[in-house]
């Protein structure tokens, strides 16, 4: 309302007032402050979530110091933490997750948006938002039974085409980051396929009747026309399942095998932050100990930050070029 | 006036006082959870008005708990160090008493194809496993203690615990007092950092990847492998004997150690003399501050402790899987009773 306030600056101090009751009466005011105040108040959880996790690993934080980011070793026993390979674990699952979800979703999306008939596509997308809604520790149990076995039949056959590449070298126990990786794939594929539809569908008719006109095809428009002008949104939902995965806890930690050390090989276990403090906060002992596993979950955040914010820039720097 | 208004109001503060419910709170060891849960339900169906609530949240949560006063008591399957004893005098101003409950057990679990018999196993070949020393099956440390068993030329896979928990430490803690190595480059905790192996979370973790893993061997707590029918080895204990986890062996372990058992009962029966005894064996405590400023609490406190340690308690521990105290564990823990003050 630009009009409606610089008369009201230009009234009388007591018109002003008037005003403003006028205003509250009418509404306005009550709802701008509500959702202000719902606004300011995911401000300020997050910004207090920040600091308590800050102060609460000082301890962690002055006898590491950046070293903590760097360093490999995890014993609780001699007092030395270091972050390094629950970072790479973390990375390197959400990595591989990501990989395998973002072309079957994305597919997915696409072809229940734009090519299946409203029919199916209501059906699946009911089904997809079930998937999204299965508690993550009854991934980890198919991981373990289902998921586990299956890559262990598989194994041989991948290492006797890629078994040359490092990833795919050393003993395979079932339990390991490729697991991982997978059982991640599959519990964050739903968020890509609904949020992208949804994206999808709302970009208007008439980008896709236009397209049409000038002579494109069906896969010309959708692909050329409709996915660059909703990819703003798709990128969203990845980054929306990113944050999942980089977060995720217990399925994780039922199939990385918890090993904290950097291996190359996809085949070996690993170690995920979320898995690390699940694991070993409740029967932490000593305040070095708990403050490191604070400073963990403060890693967590910084990453999780720092990898939006880039998410961030790419978008701006994609668009900027004006291609959607 | 004045005078009947302060009757009324003390008799009825008083009365209050006496038919109001004692709430107790603790936290603490999971292990015993099932038996404390158990206790403290049929303890307030005999006291009628006390409830203790237990909450099971792992035994760091319980000491750090019960050190920043959040709860009345706490429980944990390893005992304060001398460190967290000091810190529990400084922030509640008094000592914090350890009371023995119930005990428990560590057994080897493994899967060797091919072989059906049980295995037994020295304390080096356990350390060698675990150290990493030890590779594969057919080792002669592990051939010698084993004649006649036809043990493949396999690797063997090493799995433990990933999650903190007293389970490891009543292993790490057997493993630090059978062999210097593991003492030194390992030592005692509820996470340690491990040579060798995969992380399994929980024994349900451990077991089912040594089920899943062929030539795998873990750890897990007697009572689940007893629950869920698991296979396990014999492991030879102080007086050279080959000795099969049991609620009886487990016990005998603490009847052997109760000689040289402190008057605070901080100790570890691992590897404890007797020929009967089973060597990775524990207790789980009870803590419980020596000073308790609310006299409904205390009362209440101390008289569970009594029940506790009567003889209808530990056998419905008994019939949970827990191994029950020795009588000669019990008659030191009634003496120490009276320090609550």
């Amino acid at each position: 309302m630009p009009t409606s306030t610089s008369i009201a600056d230009r009234a009388r101090p007591i018109e002003r007032a008037r005003s403003f009751v006028a205003r509250l009466r009418g509404g306005d005011e009550v709802a701008h402050s509500l959702t202000f105040l719902a606004a300011a108040s995911i401000v300020f959880v997050t910004g207090w979530l920040v600091l308590e996790l800050f102060w609460n690993s000082a301890l962690s934080r002055h006898q590491f110091g950046w070293s903590f980011l760097t360093t490999q070793v995890w014993d609780p026993v001699a007092g030395q933490f270091g972050a390094l390979p629950f970072i790479y674990g973390t990375l390197i699952t959400s990595a591989l997750a990501l990989l395998q979800a973002i072309p079957l979703g994305v597919g997915a999306a696409i072809f229940l948006s734009e090519l299946a008939p409203a029919r199916v596509s209501d059906g699946l997308t009911f089904l997809i938002e079930l998937l999204a809604a299965v508690p993550s520790v009854i991934y980890g149990l198919l991981g373990v039974f289902v998921l586990i076995p299956f890559l262990k039949t598989v194994e041989p056959a991948i290492r006797a085409s890629l078994g040359f590449l490092p990833f795919f070298q050393g003993p395979f126990y079932g339990v390991s980051v490729l697991a991982a990786g997978f059982v991640l794939a599959v519990m964050i594929v739903p968020f890509i396929i609904s949020i992208s539809r949804e994206v999808l569908m709302a970009v208007p008719g008439d980008q896709r009747e236009a397209a049409m006109a000038l002579g494109a095809t069906k896969w010309e428009a959708t692909w050329d026309i409709v996915v660059p002008f909703a990819r703003k949104g798709i990128v969203g939902s990845i980054f929306l399942a990113l944050a999942r995965s980089l977060g995720e806890t217990m399925a994780v930690t039922m199939v990385i095998g918890n090993d904290p050390k950097i291996h190359a090989s996809l085949f070996a276990p690993g170690y995920s932050i979320a898995s690390v403090i699940a694991n070993e906060f409740t029967e932490a002992t000593g305040d070095l100990y708990v403050h490191a596993l604070i400073e963990l979950g403060l890693v967590l955040f910084a990453l999780t930050f720092i990898i939006n914010g880039l998410a961030r820039l790419l978008i701006l720097s994609t668009t900027r070029k004006g291609s959607s | 006036m004045k005078k009947i208004i302060y009757l009324l109001f003390s008799t009825a503060l008083l009365s209050g006082v006496i038919s109001a419910q004692v709430l107790i709170n603790g936290a603490g060891a999971t292990f015993p959870y099932p038996v404390y849960s158990k206790w403290f339900n049929q303890y307030h169906q005999k006291s009628g008005n006390i409830q203790i609530n237990y909450q099971s949240q792992g035994s760091g949560a319980g000491i750090r708990q019960v050190t920043e006063g959040t709860v009345d008591f706490g429980a944990s399957d390893g005992p304060m160090t001398d460190d967290q004893l000091k810190q529990f005098q400084a922030k509640r101003g008094s000592a914090i008493l350890h009371f023995p409950t119930v005990m428990g057990a560590d057994v080897m679990a493994y899967n060797v194809v091919g072989v059906s018999k049980e295995l037994n196993f020295t304390p080096e070949a356990i350390a060698g496993i675990f150290l990493g020393k030890i590779k594969k099956w057919n080792d002669p440390e592990l051939a010698k203690a084993n004649p006649g068993v036809k043990l493949p030329g396999s690797d063997i896979v090493v799995v433990h615990r990933s999650d903190g928990s007293g389970t490891t430490y009543v292993f790490v803690d057997y493993l630090s007092k059978v062999s210097k190595e593991w003492e030194t480059k390992v030592g005692r905790g509820t996470s340690v950092n491990w040579p060798v192996g995969l992380g399994g979370k929980g024994n349900e973790g451990v077991a089912g990847q040594i089920k899943q893993i062929p030539n795998s061997i873990g750890y897990i707590e007697l009572i689940y492998a007893i629950q869920n029918k698991m296979a396990y080895g014999n492991v030879r204990n102080a007086a050279a004997k080959f000795i099969k986890a049991s609620t009886a062996s487990v016990s005998a372990a603490a009847a052997g150690a109760v000689k040289e058992m402190p008057d605070d009962f901080r100790v570890s029966i691992t590897n404890a003399p007797g020929k009967d005894s089973y060597p990775i064996s524990s207790f789980t405590w009870l803590l419980i501050p020596a000073r308790i400023h609310d006299q409904a609490k205390k009362k209440a406190l101390v008289d569970f402790l009594h029940w506790m340690l009567d003889n209808d308690a530990q056998a419905t521990a008994e019939a949970l899987d827990y191994a029950r105290l020795p009588k000669a564990v019990v008659a030191k823990e009634i003496k120490a009773i009276s320090k609550i003050q």
